[in-house]
């Protein structure tokens, strides 16, 4: 199974060695400077510098073999658009982009693009670790 | 009419103050402090501090009440966004974003922009039209830029001058929607005569310009 990673920060390469150490095929997509140095140097998959809302710097990564594509760059708005141009212009089964912003999350939920609220799913796990423990 | 603009740069910053001249409601939405302060000066109480991605923001905006909004951010995803979330969560009944990137278009429209602005293309048209020794006008493009609306004039040493429409052999994929001639619009039939002189106004589809340029010029 092949899957694109755009966005190469904490959680990105975090994810991209996941992957990669469970056997997928990983490329990590990413276009800053000096994106790639939170990769361990033993990372077993590939890295392309490139724009996600770019097709070609999306085929480079390997997009039309994908069956994953994960967006998650810190900017929500950014990985909306790069989600929905992939669902639109390659056949990718699974695509999740991560959104902070709560009402996003949920509205593009509703639009058929599977979002991953990190704001939501923190404020629920704190929630209840106080309220199990609380009692 | 109430227009919500998002992003007070030039382009949104001039836009609003046309639509305020003309009578129209209109509220720009700016998330850069500096930039917003600037406005305030300008435009006193039309202007709105936030990011218009934002749901609370677009609530305090009156986003509910808007009939239409206008994205014009610097990126296009911060357009698409805006755009999406007014017309989705605020039933805005219509969006329009300003495209920086020209291979965005078509993206944004097919997600439901009702209409897309590009800059770079309009630009190139003008430049088109300084080089073109006044012979194509672009006026219009609709159908995400697949159908043109030019206007041009008929020189006084054309082929076609003096002759009816009907033996005038158009290009494939044009058709001749007006003639204009001392200033006054004609709907043309097909008995029509052309006139040196005359403006003529044509729907084409894209690409076609250069083919019917060959028409009318010698």
């Amino acid at each position: 199974m092949k899957a694109v990673i755009l966005g190469c920060g904490q959680v990105g390469s975090e994810l991209a060695v996941r992957l990669a150490a469970a056997g997928l095929e990983v490329t990590v997509l990413d276009r800053g400077e000096d994106a790639f140095r939170q990769l361990p140097e033993d990372f077993a998959g590939t890295t392309v510098r490139g724009d996600g809302m770019d097709e070609e710097s999306l085929k480079q990564a390997g997009i039309e073999k994908a069956q994953v594509f994960v967006a998650a760059t810190a900017e929500d708005n950014y990985n909306l658009m790069a989600g929905q141009l992939v669902r639109a212009k390659f056949g990718v089964a699974k695509i999740i982009v991560r959104v902070y912003d709560p009402d996003k999350a949920a509205l593009f939920a509703g639009l058929e693009i599977e979002t991953y609220c990190p704001t939501k799913e923190t404020a629920t796990a704190m929630e209840r670790m106080i309220l199990a423990g609380g009692k | 009419m109430y227009v919500i603009v998002a992003g007070g740069g030039k382009v949104g910053f001039h836009l609003a103050r046309m639509l305020l001249g003309a009578g129209h409601e209109a509220l720009i939405i700016e998330k850069d402090r500096p930039r917003y302060l600037e406005l305030t000066e300008d435009i006193g109480e039309s202007v709105l501090f936030g990011d218009s991605s934002d749901a609370g923001v677009l609530k305090e905006a009156g986003a509910n009440r808007a009939d239409v909004l206008v994205a014009c951010m610097g990126k296009d995803e911060d357009n698409l966004v805006t755009c999406q979330m007014a017309k989705h969560l605020f039933m805005v009944a219509r969006t329009i974003a300003r495209v920086n990137d020209p291979t965005n278009e078509e993206l944004l429209r097919s997600l439901g922009i009702d209409a897309t602005i590009n800059s770079t293309r309009l630009i190139d048209a003008l430049i088109e039209r300084e080089v073109d020794a006044e012979m194509l006008v672009p006026l219009f493009s609709l159908g995400a830029g697949k159908l043109e609306i030019v206007q041009t004039a008929i020189p006084d040493d054309s082929p076609v001058a003096g002759k009816p429409l009907k033996s005038v052999a158009l290009p494939k994929d044009c058709l001749i929607i007006s003639v204009i001639r001392g200033g006054d619009p004609l709907v043309p039939a097909a008995d029509t005569v052309l006139q040196a002189g005359d403006g003529v106004v044509v729907l084409l589809t894209a690409g076609k310009a250069e083919s019917l340029r060959k028409v009318f010029a010698n």
